[in-house]
């Protein structure tokens, strides 16, 4: 079995364990189970970065066999630089995930646990799949254990939330569905995606392929104005449930853009740029503002999540090296930064079950250790330099300006938006004289939070600091794809 | 051709003589749960399932009673599909018709005869074949809707069922007398033969084909002609909701394709206009009517009508442009469609009556609330199969409607392309529904505490019909081919 069928395939195993056998008079147990399988998935995908050849664009890892014949649908795996980091990302945010479930999940815990590992080896199938059935299966599958831990374990109007999530993302990608089966069809009866980059198409149809993947992944990402999922989603679900979305689920929409929109419909999405930058700049300025007047703490990170993916977004579709790598690495620093926001505010929400900006105060006094993971993750989301969310925005922003003055202009200027409705929630929330009682007694991290945490922050700082391992892998790729979307490939 | 070919026909008559066994052994036997009866039943049918399998494996075509019947590896597949759910069927049944007092010989025995004519349909060569088989289907199932005499709504059921179910039939064989009137010949193959010369006036088959489509529609409970399916879903006992609504599906599309594939491909250009208006037709009304339904048979029985749609848009995408060369795949894809929703089907209405019990029936969606509390396996197994009728991979029910997409997509037609895209927009409707099956079972707190009724066998079925759902999805190449072969077969001959 290759590296990657194990990333995938070793989570899903001790997730289906734990649904198998798990019951909640052992909860201890399942969630013994639980990190180790969860760890050993982080573990097994390390060499995947370690042994990365940073030299070459071509698909590396790959493992390839016939699944469905009738349909020559194979399951085709690989990673690029585009890809690869996205993999132990995602297994690593899932050890997240498990620790701060510890205590916090009494009911159900092992098809809790069970869950998100499922999710996590579906997830990471997505990122590694280059068969266009086999990705879509995955990027379906995904659908199911998300929309469960939504409506079991969520909050007061989860059922309402879990449908809606549901609902949107399949929406955009039963339209995809009909793009594979065309481009099936057009390819001469190959799913394979590699294939459909080489596949010449005209204009007229590159165009109808290029709105059908943007259905999918604009909602998956999401861009405005299909965006009001997410605040719904990001609010009702659990902790574990917002981190993953956040730090994980929002990029196989972005993801689908590299893999998908630009090499496979180049000419439609040169011609279609400014539709993409419109709407990626109407997410940083309008929902930057929206972020702003929010009262719920979760809420607030949801439209910072929406602002930031526009970023993403916007790198992408500047067509240069700078504003694409800039990219995959606000992607990477958004799975880390986002992932500790909603973790601290579930800190918060498991002691004074609020979340509230107007029910806290002063938490610094009480929870001095806390409140600094809190600020330096709040500063990452601001984009400070030496943090990790300075490296996606600073590249984004000079790939801007290589592409587009005003635009720049624009996007550099939104990022005070940034840094308005973080700070001002952090001196809300943390800062000043403590509010009232119940902040008065609320207990500093314990030791599991305190780890968590930490390691979030050590990986924050250190992609901040030292961003050279990860754009190094994603340079040649990046290029390769590049020059792939230059080239006209209409017949 | 060999006048009489006995060996053709060696699966029916098994079965008939099966089916007088199982009569007269129950007479003389008064065991109060009918084991012996159940148990010949299911060997009867294991054997005809055997044979069928057999004949299907040596993958020939013979004809046989001068012409009247043949066997082809279509038939032998439909039919032995057939039997195997009629298997399940009755599995799932027994423990609920023993606690309602409902466990007669006849209900096996109709059983049996409902198996015949529905294997009688799928060797068909002629129209008055088709015909017998499907009034010796129809009958012994009006009979068994009306099992429950003392029961208002079943008799009401069995009543509409009847009257509907008749004017059908009368449609399909005025519909087929006026084929017969125009090519002087009630032979499938003469017909399309026939047909095919291009001499016979078109308004009389076209007219023909008409009465002939809606006989079909009907049968196969396609919109407009889907007013008995949601009553006799509701109001069957579930034993025989579950039988009417799996094995005769099997053998409605072997007659659709006995009748208009073999007989009138000439004039698929007719009856495909037809059939696209029944398809979005059914789209339409299965998947917005289903959603305000509170009933949990009710809302499956307008879910099947939109499954119904599925199917007939992939046998509406057969002849493209007057060239058949894209017909094996479009039918292929219905067949397997229709494979993956009865063996959904199975699951789902077995697990409603599994969790019925003395005095109490679960058919409101609401008597699924809290399921995952009370019983995770029997939750797990029940979002298995919604997620496989909304077609969520990796689910059976999404490579269905794969299959039938890339029929339609690789027509290369806008229309058909642009059906894809209806079709997946009402399956995003379609969605909605069967997601709050899911949600009530796994959101919703529990209304009944009482554990599950435990009956061990019928729980491992389930829990395998369910992994069957789960595994033919990324494992389905082997059925797909199955289905493929068998139509092409069809086809050539």
């Amino acid at each position: 079995m290759g590296l990657l069928s194990l990333a995938i395939w070793l989570p899903v195993f001790f997730g289906a364990l734990l649904l198998a056998v798990g019951r909640d008079q052992h909860a201890g147990v399942a969630r013994a189970v639980a990190l180790v399988g969860a760890v050993a998935s982080f573990l097994v995908t390390l060499p995947l970065i370690t042994r990365f050849d940073t030299t070459t664009a071509a698909m590396q890892y790959v493992e390839k066999f016939s699944w469905i014949e009738r349909f020559n649908v194979n399951y085709h795996l690989g990673v690029d630089g585009l890809s690869v980091w996205f993999v132990p990302l995602t297994a690593f945010i899932t050890v997240i995930v498990v620790i701060a479930a510890w205590e916090v999940i009494q009911e159900r815990v092992a098809q809790y646990l069970g869950a998100f590992l499922i999710l996590s080896g579906l997830m990471i199938g997505v990122f590694c799949a280059l068969d266009g059935m086999l990705f879509y299966v995955f990027f379906e599958a995904t659908l199911i254990p998300m929309y469960i831990i939504i409506g079991v374990w969520g909050g007061p109007k989860r059922v309402y939330a879990a449908f809606k999530f549901f609902l949107y993302t399949f929406a955009g990608s039963l339209l995809m569905l009909v793009a594979l089966v065309y481009l099936y069809f057009k390819s001469g009866g190959s799913f394979d995606i590699l294939t459909w980059h080489r596949l010449p198409l005209p204009l007229g149809a590159q165009t109808l392929l290029f709105f059908a993947f943007f259905a999918a992944f604009s909602v998956k990402v999401p861009m405005w104005p299909v965006h009001t999922w997410l605040p719904d989603a990001h609010v009702e679900a659990p902790t574990g449930g917002s981190v993953v979305l956040a730090a994980i689920m929002l990029k196989l929409g972005a993801y689908g853009f590299l893999r998908f929109s630009m090499p496979i419909a180049p000419d439609a999405a040169r011609e279609f740029d400014w539709l993409i930058i419109t709407l990626s700049l109407v997410a940083v300025l309008y929902i930057g503002l929206v972020a702003l007047v929010q009262q719920d703490m979760k809420k607030l990170v949801a439209y910072s999540s929406i602002a930031h993916m526009g970023f993403v977004t916007l790198g992408f579709f500047m067509f240069n090296q700078l504003g694409v790598v800039g990219g995959i690495a606000q992607m990477i620093s958004h799975g880390f930064v986002s992932g500790a926001m909603f973790l601290c505010i579930g800190v918060l929400y498991d002691r004074m079950h609020s979340r509230d900006i107007a029910s806290y105060g002063g938490v610094a006094n009480t929870m001095p250790r806390f409140a600094a993971f809190a600020v330096l993750f709040a500063m990452a989301n601001c984009g400070l330099p030496g943090t990790a969310g300075f490296v996606g925005e600073w590249m984004v922003i000079l790939g801007a300006v290589e592409y587009n003055f005003f635009i720049a202009l624009l996007a550099a200027t939104t990022l005070i938006f940034g840094a308005a409705y973080t700070l001002w929630m952090v001196k809300r929330v943390y800062f000043g004289d403590v509010a009232n009682d119940n902040v008065r007694a609320l207990q500093d991290i314990n030791g599991r939070e305190f780890l968590m945490l930490a390691v979030l922050a050590a990986a924050v700082l250190w992609m901040g600091l030292y961003p050279k391992p990860f754009t190094d892998v994603m340079n040649v790729s990046v290029s390769e794809l590049l020059q792939h979307v230059a080239r006209p490939k209409l017949n | 051709m060999s006048p009489l070919n006995w060996q053709v026909v060696l699966p029916e008559i098994w079965l008939l003589l099966a089916a007088c066994a199982v009569l007269l052994v129950d007479v003389f036997n008064d065991h109060p749960e009918r084991r012996p009866t159940f148990w010949l039943t299911q060997a009867a049918i294991a054997v005809f399932a055997l044979l069928q399998l057999q004949g299907y494996m040596a993958g020939t075509t013979a004809y046989g009673m001068q012409g009247m019947v043949v066997v082809d590896p279509m038939g032998r597949l439909l039919a032995f599909f057939a039997a195997l759910s009629v298997m399940a069927t009755l599995a799932y049944a027994r423990p609920t018709l023993a606690a309602r007092d409902m466990q007669k010989g006849e209900f096996y025995t109709l059983t049996l005869f409902v198996l015949l004519g529905i294997s009688v349909m799928c060797s068909a060569n002629n129209f008055l074949v088709v015909y017998l088989g499907l009034e010796l289907m129809s009958l012994s199932l009006y009979a068994l809707t009306a099992l429950r005499r003392d029961h208002a709504i079943s008799t009401e059921a069995a009543m509409k069922y009847f009257v509907l179910g008749a004017m059908a039939s009368g449609f399909l064989l005025y519909g087929l007398s006026m084929m017969y009137g125009a090519t002087g010949s009630l032979e499938i193959p003469r017909v399309f033969d026939r047909i095919a010369t291009g001499s016979i006036n078109k308004e009389v088959l076209v007219f023909g084909v008409v009465f002939v489509v809606a006989g079909l529609a009907f049968k196969l409970g396609a919109a407009p002609f889907h007013m008995w399916v949601p009553d006799v879903y509701q109001g069957a006992p579930t034993a025989v909701t579950l039988l009417i609504g799996g094995a005769p599906k099997f053998a409605a599309f072997a007659i659709t394709i006995r009748l208009l594939v073999e007989g009138m491909l000439g004039l698929a250009i007719d009856w495909q206009q037809m059939f696209i208006v029944l398809a979005v037709a059914s789209l339409a009304i299965g998947n917005l009517a289903a959603i305000a339904q509170t009933n949990l048979k009710r809302m499956l029985a307008y879910s099947t009508i939109s499954q119904m749609g599925f199917i007939v848009l992939g046998l509406s995408a057969g002849v493209v442009s007057g060239n058949t060369l894209s017909a094996g795949n479009a039918y292929s894809s219905s067949m397997f469609y229709l494979v993956a929703y009865v063996l959904t089907t199975l699951g789902t209405f077995g697990l409603i009556m599994f969790l019925s019990r003395q005095g109490f029936e679960s058919e409101e969606i609401n008597d699924f609330a809290g399921l995952s509390r009370r019983s995770p396996w029997l939750a797990g197994v029940m979002t298995v199969f919604m997620f496989s009728l909304a077609g969520v991979p990796p689910m059976v029910g999404f490579f269905a409607k794969l299959a039938v997409i890339q029929a339609l997509v690789t027509t290369n037609v806008p229309l058909y392309i642009g059906l894809a895209v209806v079709a997946v927009l009402f399956s995003l409707i379609g969605a909605f529904y069967y997601l709050r099956v899911v949600k009530v079972m796994w959101f919703d707190e529990p209304t009944q505490t009482a554990p599950v009724w435990q009956t061990q066998g019928v729980t491992l079925l389930l829990v395998a019909n369910g992994a069957a759902v789960f595994l033919f999805g990324p494992f389905s190449g082997g059925i797909m081919a199955m289905c493929r072969d068998a139509i092409v077969a069809a086809l050539s001959s």
